[in-house]
């Protein structure tokens, strides 16, 4: 059996699966310290289900806690960060595309030393060992144990980075430290950002997981625990404790995973209605279609991919205003249960007009009796344009698809939605999530320029196929129910010789008790 | 007009030369971080009209060449391009009096602001493009064999340069100057077509700098409303399609980005496929061609009116096509012998927007 658990900025959710089925959930307030919601989370699905903790093989954590340090600013170690690539790159250093607050609040160092390869496997300058070392003796100085390291196509040779961060540790031994061949693609900036970012998380990352695994010590669970991360897959805790910013784009992924396997349906628009936002996704063959744009967090580039939602100011927490008639975006939030009317506070929200339609018997529905039949006749209305508007905005044909709706906010949309064939609002709809994260396999990635003067276009597949699944396998995988996922090719305009990139991804079943 | 390029000036350029790009060009967002740096630490970079030009100015050309998936990497030393631009001086034996821009469209629009000010020389308000292009000899400097490319220098990362004096035709240029740029690791800064001030106000296509600033001044203005529309009244071009992508084909001919990619319109009726090849190339609206190169087929987001190059093409992007007539610099016969539909392999003849000169006249 598994436990698939959601910390989200909201509430923590936990579901209990065994196999395809849901055996029981629960819902929970987050908590400003994490362990304590989800231990609450945890108790109340445990008490629930009756459950014997040996029974537990695996338990899977979705969180946007990391998503939210770097947006809020907040926890982060200062971190330097060492690019190899002299004399190219010179122009623009690290952290050239940054807002200033955040290069601030990082407070990190950043140094450029000659190293990085070509597109095609070559040198652009030699590794100088002696440089590397004066840089880290000056980081060592500065008092900083924290350090990001990048290399121009490192992602093709990662060589440089390694013998870096191995020098590196003769300097700093406690020395912390991240390469940027080990998170990203090819776009040096946005694989470097996303390096130095994992490198100021990796603090809070180790005491989240702590937190983690003292929440399931205390629930006697001993049960090996797995992070989401932005594909929907998982990776093992000790790994996403050095490897937190690949838990950026979890949240979404895992509801949208988690509505295609309650719904059944593998293409459909899924609408995600939390308490202040609702976000919407496209489900193609059972995956989010993913952003084409790069994806900015906190404002910093990143090349990660990211499912393209969209987002309208729209929750259960919606503020509603009678003139001018107005719905969000602001909200109470997860002050939804003290600050709605109908329980017992002043704010007229959204929740609070599905009461007074009587759609929903939820808190104290006499607080809405007072409200006037066409002011909530317009209030719902106004709520279906604002979901039919964003739902069309994501469509990709006239044609009519199925619109899954899922969050602990779905309650607000009760009608079919213009361009739907159908609107499933599946079982244990307000834990997607943390059923998107039960549900979750391991996967692997590769990313990589291939040039076919050298050998077959069948031959680089071959390569590149196998290399993800060996990462898949490497990251915890059933090497026989591997499978890849994921084919894509991009010819390099202007080269010759036929230099094509390719990025392939695989995944598979966790191994069983792994 | 634009008089000198200032930091402010920086992003609408870079969102005009985008749009001008019409899907290729590569993304100026690098360069223009660069060029906010250069700004930042030497103040402005003045701007000359090329219709003021003095006729014996000495002029050079300069661009990047190279692959845009190896620029977004391999990131510039920073002066490849004003040493590019030095060496071909002590080639001639003569100092230029300004550096022109090869490609207005795309990442291409920022190096010639950036040596320029390394060098302390002005920019011309011009280019040989209008747009972008995937190939040198696509440029109206050389179409009537008026100028060549060579004399060229092409300088790399480490300021290693190779330097071409002579060349038996342009498209022979085209040949040596990528293989040195591979050889180089798939990018080099290239200078040349030297020219007069005579000769420029002959080929150039003039004011595309200050069309690329206004352009984006007004996409910027416009945030909120049909940002498209504004794109398309700017420039003088009608919008042919609003709609959604449904479809993208990518195919690998000869390591060139080829492909093509249909839209559904939001009427749910209309059917737009364009043609590409690192630009689009052609574009059928319900079966019927509607535009074709060298006229421009811009295509930018629905919202925002930013521009949607080839790369980022993915099913259900909201989008308008916007066709643009080309200058008139690129409508001569010679001219489309070179960027006409045929020199891409369609076998589709051009057909010609009405109109012929790009963008409104400039306040």
């Amino acid at each position: 059996m598994r436990i698939g658990i959601d910390v989200g900025g909201t509430n923590t959710d936990a579901v209990l699966m065994d196999g395809q089925s849901v055996l029981g959930s629960a819902k929970t307030p987050t908590t400003a310290n994490v362990t304590d919601g989800i231990t609450g989370a945890l108790g109340a699905l445990l008490q629930e289900s009756a459950l014997d903790v040996d029974q537990v093989d695996g338990v899977m954590i979705g969180t946007t806690h990391f998503t939210n340090a770097v947006v809020e600013r907040r926890d982060m170690t200062p971190t330097a960060c060492i690019r190899l690539g002299l004399p190219a790159t010179a122009c623009l250093p690290p952290m050239v595309d940054w807002p200033d607050e955040l290069r601030t609040a990082v407070g990190g160092m950043v140094c450029m030393v000659h190293g990085g390869h070509e597109f095609d496997g070559r040198e652009i300058s030699p590794l100088d060992p002696d440089e590397v070392r004066s840089t880290a003796a000056q980081i060592r100085d500065a008092g900083i144990d924290v350090i990001a390291i990048s290399s121009v196509f490192s992602p093709v040779n990662a060589g440089f980075e390694e013998e870096a961060a191995a020098i590196v540790r003769e300097v700093i031994p406690d020395a912390t430290i991240t390469l940027s061949s080990s998170i990203g693609r090819i776009g040096l900036l946005e694989r470097e950002n996303a390096a130095i970012m994992n490198g100021c998380l990796r603090r809070l990352a180790w005491q989240t997981i702590n937190g983690f695994r003292a929440a399931l010590a205390d629930m006697h669970i001993t049960a090996p625990f797995y992070i989401s991360q932005n594909d929907g897959t998982l990776m093992a805790a000790d790994f996403a404790a050095d490897y937190p910013v690949l838990t950026f784009a979890s949240g979404p992924t895992n509801s949208m995973r988690g509505a295609a396997f309650l719904s059944g349906l593998r293409d459909a628009i899924v609408v995600d209605v939390g308490g202040t936002t609702t976000d919407i996704g496209v489900l193609r063959h059972g995956f989010p279609r993913v952003a084409a744009l790069a994806v900015e967090i906190g404002g910093v580039r990143t090349n990660f991919r990211m499912p393209d939602t969209y987002s309208i100011g729209l929750g259960g927490g919606s503020l509603v205003q009678s003139d001018p008639l107005q719905v969000g975006p602001r909200s109470v939030g997860y002050e939804l249960t003290s600050r709605a009317r109908v329980f017992g506070g002043e704010e007229l929200t959204a929740t609070d007009i599905v009461v007074a339609a009587g759609h929903e018997a939820i808190g104290d529905t006499a607080r809405v009796g007072d409200l006037d039949n066409t002011f909530v006749t317009a209030v719902e209305e106004r709520i279906e344009d604002m979901v039919n508007v964003a739902v069309d905005r994501m469509k990709t044909s006239a044609t009519e698809v199925p619109v899954i709706v899922v969050g602990g906010g779905s309650i607000l949309v009760r009608r079919k939605i213009a361009g739907a064939s159908e609107l499933v609002r599946p079982d244990h709809f307000p834990v997607a999530n943390a059923i998107g994260a039960a549900i979750a396999q391991v996967g692997g990635e590769c990313d990589q320029i291939f040039s076919l003067a050298e050998m077959s276009r069948d031959q680089a597949l071959d390569r590149a196929r196998q290399e993800a699944g060996d990462r898949a396998i490497a990251a915890g995988a059933d090497a026989d129910s591997v499978e890849i996922v994921e084919v894509e090719e991009v010819p390099l305009a202007y080269l010759p010789g036929n230099a094509t990139r390719i990025m392939v991804k695989a995944v598979g079943d966790l191994v069983e008790g792994g | 007009m634009l008089s000198q390029v200032t930091v402010d000036d920086i992003h609408p350029i870079a969102i005009g030369a985008g749009i001008l790009g019409t899907g290729g060009g590569g993304n100026p967002y690098l360069g223009s971080l660069h060029l906010r740096s250069v700004l930042e630490e030497f103040g402005p970079q003045p701007v000359l009209n090329p219709l003021t030009l003095p006729d014996d100015a000495c002029l050079v050309v300069c661009g990047n060449v190279g692959a845009p998936t190896v620029s977004i990497e391999k990131l510039p030393q920073g002066r490849e391009m004003a040493e590019a631009i030095i060496q071909l001086q002590k080639h001639i034996g003569r100092r230029f009096d300004a550096v022109v821009i090869a490609e207005i469209g795309g990442a291409n629009s920022m190096q010639p602001l950036i040596a320029g000010r390394q060098l302390g020389i002005p920019t011309v308000d011009g280019d040989g493009m209008g747009r972008a292009f995937p190939e040198m000899q696509m440029s109206s400097f050389v179409f009537e064999s008026e100028v060549s490319v060579a004399p060229f220098a092409i300088v790399d990362v480490a300021h290693r340069f190779a330097l071409v004096p002579h060349t038996v035709s342009e498209k022979w240029g085209e040949r040596v100057a990528r293989n040195v740029a591979i050889s180089m690791g798939a990018r080099g800064a290239l200078a040349g077509y030297v020219m007069n001030g005579v000769q420029l106000r002959a080929t150039a296509v003039k004011h595309t700098l200050s069309l690329a600033h206004s352009l984006g001044c007004a996409v910027l203005a416009a945030q909120g409303d049909d940002v498209p529309a504004v794109v398309a009244e700017r420039l003088q071009g009608k919008i042919i399609f609003r709609g959604k992508i449904n479809d993208v084909d990518r195919r690998i001919v000869r390591g060139f980005a080829r492909g093509s990619v249909s839209c559904v319109g939001f009427n749910g009726r209309d059917e737009l496929d364009i043609a590409f090849q690192n630009e689009y190339l052609i574009a059928w609206l319900n079966g019927e061609v509607v535009a074709t190169v060298p006229d421009l087929i811009c295509m930018v987001t629905a919202e925002t009116g930013e521009p949607v190059t080839t790369e980022m093409l993915r099913y259900g992007t909201r989008v308008v096509v916007i066709a643009v007539p080309s200058p008139a610099e690129l409508r001569t016969e010679a001219a489309l012998q070179v960027v006409g539909p045929p020199a891409f392999g369609y076998d589709v003849p051009w057909k010609p927007l009405p109109g012929g000169s790009i963008g409104l006249p400039l306040p």
